[in-house]
């Protein structure tokens, strides 16, 4: 299959009222389109200046959201050609492994605020896997 | 050749009631440079001598690689600037404005000008007499986008503009550095259209930069801390920490340059951290001026 760059970063957008930097913004977008598959490992990733562009925001934002996905080793960047998504088969469950350990992490820091002991947080954890899912 | 398309140097210039100082500014080639300052901090004399409006009374001004004033005509060749003030004529259609600039500069891309048109949704035969004050920018800043100048220089591109116009405005800024060899350099109250749009930032005040640093490096560099301190305690002083706000038992710190060993020193005074957050531009603007103020006050 033969899969253009030049719409992917079309498939990104960032908000002002998102409290978070526009450079994490953009990074975990990036992370959730590999961890779906829909840029699959090997797409080419759109070009920084290109992606500014479409997203009206600076180079320097969008060099450092690829910058630090280099460091995770989600994309690689070949010198002169562009970035693309890493080769590594299991990027995908990796990064919905780091989503987890990262939302596990802010629940162990709630729980240290309320005062709950490691074990009365483990129920909790096994009652809400046992509550059926309330959107009201 | 040069990479910096603008640099300044010690740069000053004395009026009656006020004083530019100490100006020191470099931008890269192919990044969009943003000025921040209040009224009257000194964001225009600054950009007036980029353009050649304004001569120093020292220091030394590049631009594009040419010294000002000596060599303005060959950089004036090569930067586009927009201003409020910038007039154009009433009584005379945009396209006699187009017609002018080409016989003055001779380098038109028209491909591009037509393209901006519709983009910007103006009418060749208007006179700008008719236009709002949105178009009437928008009308210059194609005329200055036209000529594909190295360097374009606005001054408050975005005040006074709807929310759509707006977005128009810094869709052309952005798309102008998909070409590496451009820089463009804009001033602003309008911190949010900086953070978005700008690769480097630089703070102006009372006459002297401030700080001047690309924009993830000063957005990192600062934190927002709020505390809950035990009755009793007293915080020390610590260097780059500076209360801002809240209440002697909650009190908001405002830290820079940040380091992670700030909220260790903070904790050993039996403190509990309850918030570390990441500071907007503009809250970070506000807290830069503030502490120089005191600085100097004091």
């Amino acid at each position: 299959m033969d899969i253009h760059s030049s719409d992917l970063d079309r498939e990104l957008s960032v908000s002002r009222a998102d409290g978070r930097p526009m450079y994490l913004q953009i990074m975990e977008q990036i992370r959730r389109r590999i961890a779906s598959g829909d840029w699959p490992p090997g797409t080419e990733m759109p070009s920084i200046r290109q992606l500014a562009v479409t997203l009206s925001v600076s180079v320097i934002t969008v060099k450092r959201a690829y910058r630090d996905l280099e460091q995770e080793g989600v994309i690689v960047t070949r010198h002169g050609k562009g970035s693309m998504v890493a080769l590594d088969a299991e990027a995908g469950a990796q990064l919905f492994e780091q989503d987890l350990q990262r939302v596990l992490d802010q629940a162990v820091e709630l729980g240290r605020v309320l005062g709950y002991s490691p074990q009365e947080l483990a129920t909790r954890l096994l009652a809400a896997a046992d509550e059926p899912e309330d959107g009201a | 050749m040069t990479d910096l398309a603008v640099q300044l140097q010690g740069v000053g210039k004395t009026y009656p009631f006020f004083t530019l100082d100490g100006i020191d500014l470099d931008v890269p080639t192919g990044t969009i440079a943003g000025l921040i300052g209040a009224n009257g901090a000194g964001k225009s004399t600054t950009i007036r001598m980029l353009v050649g409006l304004v001569q120093q009374d020292r220091g030394s001004v590049r631009v594009l690689g040419h010294d000002l004033p000596e060599h303005q005509v060959a950089a004036k060749q090569d930067v586009g600037f927009v201003s409020e003030d910038i007039k154009l004529y009433k009584s005379a259609t945009l396209a006699w404005h187009i017609h002018f600039i080409r016989s003055i500069f001779g380098h038109w891309d028209d491909a591009y000008a037509q393209s901006l048109l519709g983009r910007f949704d103006l009418n060749l035969n208007q006179k700008i007499r008719g236009l709002s004050h949105g178009q009437r920018v928008k009308a210059a800043l194609l005329l200055a986008l036209a000529r594909r100048p190295r360097l374009l220089v606005l001054d408050e591109p975005t005040a006074g503009l709807d929310p759509i116009a707006r977005l128009e405005v810094l869709g052309a800024l952005t798309e102008v550095l998909t070409d590496e060899n451009r820089t463009v350099l804009l001033s602003s109250q309008n911190t949010l259209d900086i953070e978005q749009i700008s690769d480097q930032i630089t703070f102006i005040d009372r006459g002297r930069v401030l700080h001047s640093a690309d924009k993830e490096t000063l957005l990192d560099g600062w934190r927002s801390i709020r505390l809950r301190v035990p009755p009793a305690t007293l915080l020390p002083d610590l260097p780059g920490i500076t209360r801002d706000g809240g209440t002697d038992r909650v009190p908001i710190l405002k830290a820079h340059p940040f380091e992670p060993a700030m909220i260790e020193a903070l904790q050993a005074t039996g403190a509990t951290i309850e918030t570390v957050e990441r500071m907007t531009l503009e809250e970070i603007f506000v807290a830069s001026v503030m502490r120089q103020r005191a600085r100097a006050d004091r």
